[in-house]
């Protein structure tokens, strides 16, 4: 079970009309792809993905699911929004709620285990093997943790743990951390148990119907038998404009523990009909990714471009990250900057300012029209709005 | 109004030699992502046909292993989609030998499949037509001037040894073909040339088949149309798009290279509103530049690694290009590697081939060297 309803505030424009999961990542990909591909990698064949909020790119991204061969007959990925039901509609008012909402689907496929899942980070797991050792324990539910630096530990769920990894304690965001392993927000629960904790916890009008804030304190409250299972690897919580533009900066790190091109881990990702990318005679690439679709004649040094991206002559971008189909204008300048999908930079524009310890990025949001000339400061965040504040929008 | 298509994936086999020992025309690797074919089923599929008959004849292992189910193409479908028709040989056949030549033959090979096509019109098409056309406008044409035969050509000079590779039509003023030569070795200057695509109504395709069954023919142009010119209604339609037939080595080199040099082919291949070619999906990474790569005039696919010199050149998906190393004016097919230090200039290497480390090879323009697949030098 896939948790997409995040909306990701914290990214501000980007996740103006998309949700959190289906943030474009590292040219081709969307968050989403990664727990998905890891399911479809990990012989989990079904697949059902919990949306609330603004679902229509995410709803039309998964579709049948074929992307991740998830279009199956018996299974494969099911889209699982709220519902109205006999009893009135309601939102899901907390990841338990959520799960607690979709019983019935649960129930139709009369699984023994049920893995929680978020959309919201970018990894490779295998979760087979995390199933494994849930049952060679004896589990009632296994959490995956992350060991985290003690500074960062204040920020997660600590699950302080025995020498067999049996979680004793679970901390949310504790002050004075006594581990430092952090949930990852990947849980593997007996069914039978899991149905029970759901049912009990949306019967409490106290509860916040949360799996970190009530489920797992209440299972450990009980005496239920629940380990860690310790992740290592490459993982990242793109939460944040900072966290996500450094998620596509460690791409072009040779050095980075992320590999896409793995061939027996593959992401798999919505491909569409572009054609190849093209080079012009002015154009200069350094340490860069560059999607099909690309049309580049000017200079692109150390960024991500998505696909269909236009790059015209005398543009100059640095330290960026460009979804698809954006046009940088003549002579335009980007620095440390994100551009959302289908905006066009006039010609002569300055985006951003060069990257350092104290300059902030810069985003500019989607289907926005930057006259030519524009001067936007760095750490903007660039709406509409913004732009028609500043008398920079071209209509 | 429903149309059928049938596509010929072998018929031109004999024209590059280097590119189909292991594979038919029809999966002959093309501008860095596609094969042939990838034109043929695009235009047919964006020209809403979804009905679509393949017709294999020698080594169609690849073009299967690409076609798949024809998922890519939207062509996985409950009704229609793509039926592959390799040849029938019955265990009972006192001819093994059914080694067609021709359009017909080949044809009068699928006879069966043919007699059960429920669609109004069919539109065969090679395998090897480049181009971006919207099938609909030759349809409609057909339709109003309620032709039997409507033949794609395009107006082209040509020199001798073009010409006779070639189909040329003759048409009065109102399009209605007057003559026809068939592969004339004694033609040169400006003609009006087969494109290969061709509309005709199904039951006169069904009746000219049982027709040739009958009769033995072998050609279409020649017993069909060359025959029937004054009694039928046989007309051309004349399109002046981008167009590419490759029909030599040199001509697949020179085909490739002016989609570098020449942005209006390119924009009227890839760039047209609503009709994208498809391909099979690879789930590549995208294309990755290192902090020493200089490319220049050149198309890239994505899952290439770059750390060196690239100029006029196009790289197929999964290409690595090690530090130092020199590509220029080359074709580089799926997962090549040309090593560090190593310099290409006029190549073309074919899916798998390795370019060990400070090898220097070259070829000319008019004469490509040429890597086999999965060869190491």
């Amino acid at each position: 079970m896939l948790l997409a309803g995040g909306q990701g505030s914290r990214l501000y424009t980007l996740t103006e009309k998309t949700a959190k999961p289906a943030v474009p990542y590292g040219g081709k990909y969307r968050i989403i792809d990664f727990p998905m591909s890891n399911c479809v990698n990990s012989g989990i064949y079904t697949v059902g993905v919990l949306t609330q909020y603004q679902p229509l790119v995410l709803n039309e991204y998964i579709g049948s699911g074929s992307p991740w061969d998830l279009d199956r007959g018996q299974s494969g990925a099911t889209v699982l929004p709220p519902y109205q039901g006999k009893d009135g509609a309601d939102w899901y008012k907390g990841t338990a709620n959520a799960i607690y909402q979709n019983l019935n689907f649960i129930r139709r496929y009369d699984p023994e285990y049920v893995l929680i899942l978020s959309g919201d980070h970018i990894y490779k797991m295998d979760y087979n093997k995390m199933l494994e050792a849930h049952k060679a324990k004896g589990a009632d539910c296994t959490i995956a943790v992350l060991e985290v630096s003690l500074e960062e530990a204040s920020r997660f769920g600590i699950m302080n743990t025995d020498d067999d990894l049996r979680i004793i304690e679970f901390e949310e965001k504790p002050k004075v951390p006594k581990s430092t392993k952090a949930s990852m927000g990947i849980y593997i629960f007996n069914r039978d148990l899991l149905e029970r904790y759901l049912i009990a916890d949306e019967a409490d009008p106290n509860s916040s119907k949360d799996f970190g804030k009530n489920i797992i304190p209440n299972m450990l409250a009980d005496g239920c038998k629940m380990y860690a299972y310790p992740f290592s690897g490459y993982w990242k919580d793109v939460g944040t404009i900072q966290s996500l533009w450094e998620a596509n900066m460690d791409l072009l790190d040779e050095n980075s523990e992320l590999d896409l091109a793995d061939r027996d881990w593959r992401i798999y990702s919505r491909n569409n009909a572009v054609p190849p990318h093209f080079v012009g005679n002015y154009a200069k690439i350094t340490n860069s990714l560059i999607t099909e679709g690309c049309e580049i004649e000017g200079i692109v040094e150390n960024s991500v471009l998505s696909s269909g991206v236009k790059v015209a002559r005398g543009a100059y971008i640095k330290d960026s990250v460009i979804l698809a189909g954006v046009t940088i204008g003549e002579g335009a300048t980007v620095n440390y900057s994100i551009i959302d999908s289908d905006t066009t930079i006039g010609a002569g524009s300055v985006v951003g300012r060069t990257r350092s310890a104290d300059e902030q990025i810069t985003v500019v949001g989607s289907d926005l029209n930057v006259l030519p000339g524009a001067d936007i400061p760095g750490g903007t965040m660039v709406n509409r709005a913004w732009l028609q504040e500043n008398k920079l929008l071209k209509e | 109004m429903s149309v059928a298509g049938i596509i010929f994936s072998n018929i031109h086999d004999n024209n590059i030699p280097e590119l189909t020992r292991l594979r038919t025309i029809a999966s002959v690797p093309f501008a860095c992502r596609y094969r042939f074919i990838d034109f043929t089923l695009s235009n047919m599929v964006n020209s809403n046909i979804y009905n679509i008959n393949l017709i294999t004849h020698l080594n169609y292992q690849s073009l299967m292993d690409h076609i798949g189910s024809g998922k890519d193409w939207d062509l996985a479908r409950r009704s229609g989609g793509i039926k592959l028709l390799p040849p029938y040989i019955t265990a009972y056949a006192s001819n093994p030998n059914i080694q067609y030549q021709t359009r017909l033959e080949a044809l009068k090979g699928v006879s069966y499949s043919i007699q059960k096509i429920t669609d109004e019109y069919v539109v065969l098409s090679d395998c090897d037509v480049i181009c971006n056309v919207d099938l609909n406008d030759i349809i409609d044409y057909h339709i109003k001037t309620d032709a039997d035969i409507t033949a794609a050509v395009k107006t082209m000079d040509l020199t001798p040894e073009q010409a006779k590779i070639n189909v040329l039509y003759t048409a009065d003023a109102e399009g209605r073909i007057t003559d026809i030569l068939s592969y004339p070795t004694n033609f040169s200057g400006r003609a009006d040339v087969a494109l290969n695509i061709v509309v005709m109504k199904t039951e006169y395709l069904q009746e000219v088949v049982l027709d040739s069954v009958a009769h033995n023919y072998v050609s279409m142009t020649r017993d069909i149309m060359s025959r029937n010119l004054k009694h039928r209604n046989y007309r051309v339609y004349k399109y002046d798009g981008y167009f590419a037939t490759i029909t030599s080595f040199a001509e697949y080199y020179a085909h490739s290279m002016t989609l570098l040099n020449d942005p209006a082919a390119r924009a009227a291949l890839f760039n047209v509103k609503n009709r994208p070619i498809y391909t099979k999906v690879r789930n590549s990474v995208p294309a990755n530049y290192g902090q020493n790569a200089s490319v220049k005039n050149s198309m890239i696919a994505d899952g290439c690694d770059i750390q060196g010199t690239v100029e006029n050149s196009i790289l197929f998906r999964g290409v690595k290009v090690g530090r130092n190393a020199t590509v220029k004016n080359c074709i580089l097919m799926q997962d090549t590697i040309v090593g560090d230090g190593a310099f290409l200039n006029h190549v073309i290497s074919d899916k798998n081939a390795v370019v060990r480390d400070n090898r220097m090879l070259a070829g000319a323009d008019v004469q490509p060297f040429y890597i086999t697949k999965g060869k190491m030098i």
